[in-house]
């Protein structure tokens, strides 16, 4: 790991809140190693502002390795930025070269609507799940053996690729239509293919699409941006399943 | 609430894009097996097949309820486009400063409405050049032809051979399927004489009983060889602009058919590469096909 | 009366919880909506308990400072969970699993409370397939485990290297369900600024919206704290960056007892530090352990040559490989219990052995080449090659490897920007869990009456060193099965105390010393970062109170962090206002609670004159480094009452273990 040091131009997206007008700023900053993340990037970039006495950019972030979902960020005009197969904390800055403009901006959609700078409210998908994405089962722990229903491995694996989902939003920000179709459509799929999810498959896939549709994301046109830029390689195979479901739902629920 | 569902949510949509969609890839291929006579047979023999089949595609009930399906197929179609595509503006309000959407999607997918539009603007000249005509104002001449045949005029008293003179004799063809004589018409003196007569544009009328006693074809074959043929002045300009058009259909299909079908829910593993397979076949095939009749047409006219 | 009543319940260890069950006091299902109950935090502590008392029929507000309880830092939790099925027929049981939780934490956690943990183990499994929860399964089916440090049996659930994931999600989907029916109100973006005592009875906290910076007040019956760990006083761990002690420490600051400090966890296989900027080290699961074996060079010549870029790992020759787990430990192997693992890291390092070029040396390998090759075999056989060539053994075993820890090995990949199938990962100890916490009676309650505590935030079940995947297993055995009981026992008796109002005097005093302390940092004016401060502590820490501690260095440490904290308070600089969103804020008010839990951590540290799991005094190890404990002297829980912010003023009491079922023993994992 031969550690190289890059300068960097930034043009970032700063807010003051979500009724304040934006606009893309420019910032440049010396001296970035390129085994930083590009989150210790904009840490280093926020200790030169405040030392400055200039305020810091705002983001989201937690656990700064790929798994809570909290950190966003369109990086050059794509989510997560340029590499694949990750997310913005897991990126690393020696995917730019010395003397590289970047643009970072928030995730973009009218249901994510922005708090501040680079920071945005993905509530919706909350809201989403709440509506039915759950098993309607008591927490007792008295409900059956574990091993009382073999699961066919290939379903539980199917279920497990789907229940990956982090619930970024990167779907959403990349899909020129700001649709949530592979968020919803992971969370549909993960219950549908397990015995347990199965009960209440129809009633779920109607309550959460409903759900979605009133938190105003757009309408899928299969131009499968979501699964490109998804950071856990969630396939649209799992919104044809939820297609499907909803299908079943519609035509049979009163 | 399952009746609102099926009309409201954005799934439903998707389902009626996609079906109608697909039924419109079936009418192209009707459309375009139809069309490929205009190039496969020649002569008479190509306009008199041309012709029946335009005649047949008019007349059958049950391509009638298919013709007028495929009208509103064509219409939820669209208007389901540009709902989705209003709607789909409205997530988003704000754009981004710097987009890169080249890294993550097909560009054809991302210009369906655009595309869409564009074929839309295609159909109405389509229509106003040869549906139009052809249903409506009904300007299109009916299929006929002129023959020559040496018409016996009397007897040469001295050899006793026939005295014939050449006259033009103009049939029309009757959808029983003859050729229904209509006029003959002396060259030399110019004289003509009806045989019967035409009523509503295409209906053959007995001259002294006022009975009906057929129907004619309209020609649209010679419309459509008028159309693209050399002599016309517009015709390259037709060419090219049909050409164009079916490249714009392609580009529309390249997305379209395989998206109708993840739409539809039928995405599976094992399937999937060969209905994107097809699809791409689908969309390169059948709009070459389509482009190729004018060109050829204007070629050989 | 003693402060420290832990009220075990009487009887035999199997059927102490039963019992107790039996006999608390429960509240009617018409009583439960007229009682509130907060639930600060919403990981699997949290979520889980929220979600279960929500169901009960309570009137639950839930808090979380992230954007959404899916992003509690137990999301993180990568290897496994716990519990006693033995699916596997290897001799597992209830017994075992106390067992070996107990001798895992060196014989300094409650006997009573880990039976418990044990006993309903196999029921958080039972609940989570029930919830949906995409657990591993084998081909026939069922579920599959795997195994963890410190046990001989292979209990550990599993869902690829993304367990804690899906367990959270599982308990955020029973706690969104909840949400949805109206029985939990919850408060995203909220952070708990102090707890609100009435009568010396928990009765409410005062939250920060963080978006809006509005304080707000919510009063309830009952208080329970979930706010999960406090590595992150080392600013360098694997906790997530948010992750703090501040709901904890109010608590404690309003009169309840922290216990057992400074018990730490430093994990043994996390990604070494490298870069400059670092913001936190990134675990790589102790699953890997399974499969990896570790080494460093036998010499040390190979070691300088690897650190200088001249040799790579692969041209090292077998026998010139120091598999030092293997050779000191070989019963349990690559396997040994974490502080153990780490501290012989720890040793080889410090010997000059280590094999990363950073300032310190540190690092050694985690090799995959031999399991490659040997499930590679099995692999092949299974496919009815019985005589596969080499190549094919290693591609069918990259395959199986892939399968089983894909994701950290990908993790590691975008990190390091190296391939872990071609060349061993390198691994060094990172500060990972704290078995430190708020001390809590067996029912869960703090030393303040309505004030329950749960999860990593409280000093729980682990002893003075927790084994693998059970802190998961913690969290919802907890939230789901203990706490709905014991929370109904103590709530009983709140079923005619009626609403309780939020502008009494309590609620102004608490929000007006909250008020006071953010208009006091923003109007600092001071010249440094909060970042600063905390890397200052964060170096202190781990050089002083990390994985080997001496009374010169504590001493030391305890004085610095008292230099520190005062500066802390001369010199932070904190931009912005209170009424914006404004994560500079956030951070000073975590960084001043983790600067006085610091001190706290050395003062317990330099009090504890034994080594015990995380906690090793250099001055008490045998002759072959290992630890030393003093049962005799220290056989008991450490529970310090606050006395204000110089943490050396802190007063000890001592709740005394009793191993009234397990014989207590050295560890020995030889
Ligand atoms: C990288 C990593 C891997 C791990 N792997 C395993 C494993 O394989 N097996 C295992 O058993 N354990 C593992 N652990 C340990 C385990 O994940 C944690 O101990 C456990 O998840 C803690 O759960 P919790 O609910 O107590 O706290 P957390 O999940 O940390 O949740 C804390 C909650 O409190 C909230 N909160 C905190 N402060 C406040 C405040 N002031 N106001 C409002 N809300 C607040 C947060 O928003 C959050 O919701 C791992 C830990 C790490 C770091
Ligand atoms: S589907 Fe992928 S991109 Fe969308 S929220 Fe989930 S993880 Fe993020
Ligand atoms: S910060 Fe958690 S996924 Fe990036």
């Amino acid at each position: 790991m031969a550690s190289k040091f890059i300068n960097i131009t930034l043009k970032i997206w700063r807010q003051k809140n979500s009724k304040a007008k934006g606009a893309l700023e420019t910032y440049t900053l010396n001296d970035v190693s390129t085994d930083s993340s590009f989150l210790e990037m904009l840490d280093q970039l926020n200790e030169q502002l405040i030392n400055e006495k200039q305020s810091p950019i705002a983001f989201d972030h937690d656990c700064r390795e790929g798994i809570c979902g909290m950190c966003s960020l369109y990086i050059n005009g794509r989510a997560h930025g340029p590499d694949t197969g990750i997310t913005t904390c897991q990126l690393h800055m020696r995917m730019f070269k010395d003397g590289d403009t970047i643009y970072v901006e928030p995730w973009r959609s009218r249901a994510f609507p922005i708090i501040k700078d680079l920071m945005v409210d993905r509530s919706a998908f909350d809201r989403i799940q709440q509506a039915g994405g759950f098993v309607s089962v008591n927490t007792s722990g008295r409900t059956m053996d574990a091993n009382a229903i073999p699961i066919p491995k290939a379903d539980a694996d199917k279920a497990f690729e789907a229940a990956a989902c982090i619930g970024c939003g990167a779907c959403v920000a990349s899909c020129k239509n700001g649709s949530a179709m592979l968020f919803v459509g992971a969370k549909v799929s993960q219950y549908a293919l397990l015995p347990q999810g199965k009960v209440e498959a129809t009633d779920r896939v109607l309550n959460m699409v409903r759900q979605m549709d009133e938190e105003g994301f757009g309408n899928c046109t299969n131009t499968g941006a979501c699964e490109i830029e998804c950071p856990k390689g969630i396939s649209i195979e799992n919104i044809a399943r939820m297609n499907r479901e909803f299908l079943k739902g519609a035509l049979t629920k009163a | 609430m399952s009746n609102s569902v099926l009309f409201k949510s954005s799934i439903a949509k998707k389902y009626f894009m996609a079906l109608t969609g697909l039924f419109l890839c079936t009418f192209l291929v009707g459309h375009l097996l139809g069309n490929l006579q205009l190039i496969f047979k020649t002569g008479e023999e190509g306009r008199r097949a041309f012709n029946e089949y335009a005649y047949f595609m008019g007349h059958n009930l049950f391509i009638k309820v298919l013709s007028y399906t495929t009208y509103i197929a064509l219409i939820v179609h669209a208007v389901d486009g540009i709902m989705l595509t209003i709607q789909n503006k409205k997530a988003r309000p704000v754009k981004y400063a710097y987009n890169n959407p080249k890294a993550n999607s097909g560009t054809a997918s991302r210009n369906m409405a655009i595309l869409g539009t564009l074929i839309l603007v295609f159909l109405a000249t389509h229509m106003a050049n040869f549906w139009w005509k052809a249903k409506i104002t009904e300007e299109i001449p009916l299929h006929s032809l002129v023959k020559t045949v040496d018409y016996p005029v009397g007897q040469n008293p001295a050899t006793g051979e026939m005295i014939t003179k050449p006259i033009e004799v103009t049939h029309y063809l009757n959808t029983n399927g003859t050729y229904q004589q209509f006029k003959v018409k002396d060259p030399s003196t110019g004289q003509e004489q009806k045989l019967f007569e035409i009523k509503n544009k295409h209906e053959f009328y007995d001259l002294t009983s006022h009975v009906k006693i057929g129907d004619g074809y309209k020609d649209l074959h010679t419309v459509v060889m008028t159309f693209f043929s050399k002599e016309n002045s517009s015709a390259l300009f037709g060419v090219i602009f049909y050409v164009i058009s079916m490249l714009v259909l392609g580009y529309h299909l390249w997305h379209g058919f395989a998206s109708a079908f993840q739409s539809l829910g039928l995405n599976h593993p094992l399937y999937m590469p060969i209905i994107k397979k097809v699809g791409m076949a689908f969309s390169i095939v059948v709009p070459f096909l389509f482009a190729i009749i004018p060109v050829i047409i204007y070629m050989n006219h | 009366m003693s402060k420290l009543n832990s009220r075990i319940p009487e009887g035999p260890i199997a059927e102490k919880w039963t019992n107790h069950k039996n006999h608390m006091k429960l509240v009617a299902p018409n009583n439960r909506p007229k009682i509130d109950v907060i639930v600060v935090g919403t990981g699997l502590a949290g979520a889980s308990a929220a979600a279960s008392l929500g169901e009960m029929g309570y009137n639950v507000k839930a808090f979380c400072f992230q954007d959404s309880p899916r992003r509690a830092h137990s999301i993180a939790a990568q290897g496994g969970i716990n519990a006693a099925k033995n699916y596997q027929n290897d001799g597992d049981s209830v017994y075992r699993l106390f067992y070996d939780t107990i001798k895992g934490g060196d014989y300094r956690a409650r006997e009573a409370n880990v039976h418990r943990l044990a006993e309903v183990s196999g029921n958080i499994i039972d609940q989570c397939v029930a919830q949906g929860v995409p657990f591993a399964r084998e081909y026939g089916g069922l579920l599959d485990n795997r195994s963890f440090g410190g046990t001989q049996v292979q209990r550990t659930f599993y869902a690829a290297g993304q367990t804690g994931q899906q367990l959270l999600l599982g308990a955020y989907s029973a706690l969104s369900r909840q949400i949805g029916l109206g029985r939990v109100k919850m408060y995203h973006r909220h952070e708990m600024m102090d707890l609100v005592k009435i009568d010396g009875k928990a009765r409410g906290i005062i939250a920060r919206n963080l978006v809006t910076g509005e304080l707000e007040r919510h009063s309830a019956h009952a208080v329970v704290i979930a706010s999960g760990g406090y590595g992150n006083v080392y600013f360098l761990s694997t906790n997530a960056m948010g992750s703090n002690v501040s709901a904890a420490w109010k608590v404690h600051k309003r009169g309840a007892l922290f216990a057992n400090p400074c018990y730490v966890q430093i994990h043994p296989t996390c990604v070494p530090v490298h870069g400059t900027n670092q913001s936190k080290l990134t675990l790589m699961s102790e699953s890997l352990r399974n499969s990896g074996r570790i080494w460093v060079p036998k010499k040390k010549e190979d070691a300088e040559a690897i650190r200088a870029g001249k040799l790579k790992p692969t041209q090292i020759a077998e026998e010139d490989r120091d598999y030092y787990l293997e050779r000191r430990y070989p019963a349990f192997g690559n396997l040994v219990p974490r502080d153990v693992a780490s501290r012989a890291a720890k040793e080889r390092c410090d010997a000059g052995y280590g094999i990363e070029a950073n300032d310190t040396n540190e690092g050694v390998y985690l090799d995959f080449a031999s399991e490659i090759k040997s499930k590679g075999k099995q692999a092949a056989y299974a496919l009815g090659d019985h005589d596969p060539s080499e190549e094919r053994m290693i591609e069918l075993g990259k395959k199986w490897i892939e399968e089983k820890y894909g994701n950290l090995f990908q993790m590691y990949q975008k990190i390091t920007d190296e391939n872990p199938y071609e060349t061993p990962m390198k691994i060094y100890p990172a500060v990972h869990y704290t078995m430190g916490g708020v001390w809590v009676d067996y029912n869960l309650q703090s030393t303040i009456e309505g004030c329950f505590v749960t999860g990593e935030a409280n000093f729980s079940d682990h002893g003075a060193n927790r084994l693998g995947a059970s802190a998961l297993m913690q969290g919802l055995a907890d939230g789901y099965f203990v706490l709905p009981y014991t929370v109904s026992d103590y709530l009983a008796n709140e079923i005619r105390t009626g609403k309780i109002a939020t502008d009494s005097p309590e609620f102004d005093a608490a929000e007006n010393e909250v008020k006071e302390t953010i208009d006091r940092f923003l109007n600092n004016n001071g010249s440094k970062s909060v970042d600063h401060f905390h890397k200052r502590l964060g170096l202190i820490m781990w050089n002083k109170v990390g994985m080997g501690r001496s009374e010169q260095g504590l001493k030391q440490a305890i004085e610095e962090i008292g230099l520190l904290r005062e500066e802390f308070y001369k010199d932070v600089y904190v931009p912005g206002s209170s009424d914006e969103m404004n994560p500079e804020l956030e951070k000073v008010m975590r960084v001043a609670d983790l600067i006085e839990l610091g001190q706290l951590m050395a003062v317990d540290a330099l009090h504890r004159e034994e080594s015990c799991g995380g906690h090793f005094r250099e001055e008490h190890q045998d002759s072959e480094g290992e630890t030393l404990r003093d049962d005799e002297n220290f056989k008991y829980v450490g529970a310090w009452e606050y006395n204000g912010s110089d943490s050396k003023q802190s007063t000890l009491h001592k709740e005394d273990l009793n191993y009234e079922f397990i014989k207590i023993a050295a560890r020995n994992y030889k």
